[in-house]
């Protein structure tokens, strides 16, 4: 069913237009940053990932693929294809509802503000994949990381599904404390690969 | 909009006194506004290009407006370009009436819910009830107000009024599986919602959400969130229904990275919230319907003053620096809408017929605080002196000030009143009487001197 063409829209829009007649027309100042002047893009990422209560570790490449499966031992990990065959063997079909995690990649980093973006590309996995499990590994290269928020809205596709990332899931609704861990994952872990 | 709350026939000021009176509600409110006030202070600093940013937040939202039918096109377009559909609805019957007509198409009798003001505003819980359907607040506050048969009363931690051991007492009496050994401390809280809600996310079909944000050029629909139940909602039920008030557009996707520094700075106090979902129509072959809100939204829009009131983006940020909202509370405003924002939203939406609403807009010192840390600049005070001119006024207020314009209008007549008010000075009670006495409580009487100004003037000069 539709209501695409019913009174409704035709009214709402009729409204619209009686009620704006006349009113000025808006310039948009731009004078904010679109480009950041951070020195250590990586340092700044890792600092801010931290103030969420999140694991960071900071690696030269070479040393990704140990790490990574020093983290994921003993765990049950959904592996989605796509990711660096050295990092850990894929396994896109484990039921997400019986995994204990999840390994990734992202689209992109933002340092400002410690934020991980998915998009559900190569190495990242279905949103379903990286919300169920209670653990997300997510490894991060360097030149993934960019300084603030308008530098990732740039590189990233609205066509895709997106899902930004900051620290694990929190609720502060009881008596605003801080807890970590409600519905989305409640262990963030991050490599970020230098 | 919806009808007043309900157990909430006062006018504010009567609301007000009440809930003063409760010191449990004032140390959870002092706490709260206090807290998110600073942390907000500490991330705004941080950036050094805030007032830029707001001021092309301020800009982007005139500017949407001030096109929103063109914009309200492109959006239809791109939505259903990408395997969306499109709904309109005029009012709130009309809103409810489509969702209960949509999830009624999917066979279901449940939906989970992601945390909306604007299925609040419409009731829409209420009317899918009345139509066998139940719906499932996720979000935890939600969940403790709504297992609490109670009203939300802050926009973003709308629990704020129930301290643990409350909440803990609501778990118990009405989640049913909560362990029975639950103690008061929120992780404990936080874990017994995660269990009650696990099940319900994995098995439910259909999803009702609002939206932060929509993007007219490309189609996009914008969640943040910190729990992750949004995240939930959004992503595994087979169908979902969005229902988002008609100004919550912004033209570009560019748009996005002013809002998104904007937003959770000025609402959590965070650099950024933990959890924000992106999706365009139909995302990985879910049956998605967007379901666009007028309900009064046009009427504010018509208002040269108070359409300032529809670039507000539902931070709360001026909720928890107003002086008023901290004693008061949430409840005392009787909408969805508390808090300054309320006091100029609730009154626009609804209408100043009802004792209730024609209050609002006295609601306030006119301090503005609330203007100071909007992110997008909404000149509170401003439309609250311009409701205030609006509002009705009583009978005998507006006989007074037609007496007084007559009187001040004309010297001779003031010469006239002046002298007859020498001569009975005498006369004049310290406090008047009936209705009157509301002033005189708190304030004294002029004293009223033997002789005018005027008249010494002319005698002496």
């Amino acid at each position: 069913m539709s209501t695409r063409h019913s009174g409704a829209r035709e009214e709402i829009l009729g409204r619209i237009r009686r009620a704006v007649e006349g009113a000025p027309e808006v310039e948009i100042p731009r004078g904010y940053r679109t480009t950041t002047d951070v020195a250590d893009l990586v340092e700044l990422f890792a600092e801010r990932v931290r103030d969420y209560r999140a694991v960071v570790h900071v690696l030269p490449a070479a040393a990704v693929p140990a790490k990574v499966a020093e983290l994921v031992a003993g765990r049950r990990m959904i592996v989605p294809a796509g990711l660096p065959a050295a990092w850990a063997a894929p396994a896109p079909d484990v039921d997400p509802r019986s995994a204990d995690g999840v390994l990734t990649t992202c689209a992109v980093a933002i340092a400002e503000t410690g934020t991980i973006v998915l998009d559900t590309g190569p190495g990242q996995g279905t949103r379903e994949q990286t919300l169920i499990p209670d653990y997300h590994l997510c490894v991060v290269g360097a030149g993934q990381v960019v300084g603030g928020v308008p530098e990732a809205v740039a590189r990233l596709d609205p066509a895709r599904s997106l899902t930004w990332i900051s620290g694990p899931s929190a609720t502060s609704d009881i008596e605003l404390n801080r807890v970590e861990g409600v519905h989305g994952p409640r262990t963030l872990e991050v490599i970020i690969s230098t | 909009m919806s009808a007043t709350f309900l157990g909430m026939p006062g006018d504010f000021p009567k609301n007000a006194a009440r809930a003063v009176q409760d010191s449990q509600l004032r140390y959870n409110l002092r706490k709260a506004t206090h807290t998110i006030r600073g942390k907000r202070a500490a991330v705004v600093d941080e950036l050094p290009d805030w007032r830029e940013l707001r001021a092309a937040g301020k800009a982007i939202k005139d500017e949407t407006l001030r096109h929103l039918d063109r914009y309200l096109v492109q959006l239809e377009e791109a939505v259903t370009r990408a395997g969306g559909h499109v709904h309109w609805a005029r009012d709130a019957a009309e809103a409810n009436r489509v969702v209960a007509g949509l999830v009624k198409a999917t066979g279901e009798t449940e939906v989970v819910k992601v945390k909306s003001m604007a299925t609040q505003e419409i009731g829409l819980n209420e009317a899918l009830a009345a139509e066998g359907i139940t719906a499932y607040e996720t979000d935890l506050a939600e969940l403790i107000v709504q297992l609490g048969d109670d009203f939300p009363s802050h926009i973003l931690v709308p629990a704020i009024h129930r301290n643990r051991a409350e909440i803990r007492e609501i778990f118990l009496d009405r989640m049913g599986d909560a362990p029975p050994g639950l103690t008061d401390e929120p992780a404990a809280l936080a874990e017994a919602a995660r269990l009650h809600l696990r099940e319900r996310f994995l098995r439910s079909k259909v999803a009702v959400s609002g939206a932060n944000f929509m993007i007219a050029e490309t189609g996009t629909l914008v969640v943040l969130e910190s729990e992750g139940n949004g995240r939930m909602c959004l992503t595994l039920p087979e169908t979902l229904i969005s229902v988002v008030g008609i100004e919550k557009l912004l033209p570009t996707w560019r748009d996005l990275e002013v809002f998104l520094q904007l937003l959770p700075r000025s609402s959590t106090g965070e650099r950024m919230n933990p959890y924000t979902s992106t999706w365009t129509g139909s995302a990985e072959g879910q049956d998605f319907h967007l379901v666009l809100l007028d309900n009064g939204r046009t009427d504010v829009l018509a208002d040269e003053v108070g359409r300032q009131a529809l670039r507000c983006i539902r931070c709360s940020a001026c909720l928890n620096v107003c002086p008023v909202y901290e004693r008061a509370g949430g409840h005392a405003y009787g909408s969805v809408y508390p808090g300054p924002i309320g006091a100029i939203l609730t009154p626009q939406l609804r209408g100043m017929s009802s004792e209730l609403d024609a209050s609002l807009p006295y609601a306030s010192s006119l301090c503005g605080a609330c203007y100071d840390v909007c992110p997008v600049a909404i000149d509170i005070p401003e439309v609250l002196v311009d409701l205030r001119a609006k509002a009705p006024h009583g009978a005998a207020e507006r006989a007074g000030m037609r007496v007084a314009g007559w009187i001040l209008d004309d010297q001779t007549r003031l010469a006239k009143a002046q002298r007859a008010a020498g001569r009975l000075r005498r006369l004049v009670p310290r406090r008047l009487p009936g209705p009157l006495s509301a002033w005189t409580d708190t304030r004294d009487l002029p004293e009223i001197p033997e002789e005018s100004f005027r008249d010494w003037w002319e005698r002496e000069g």
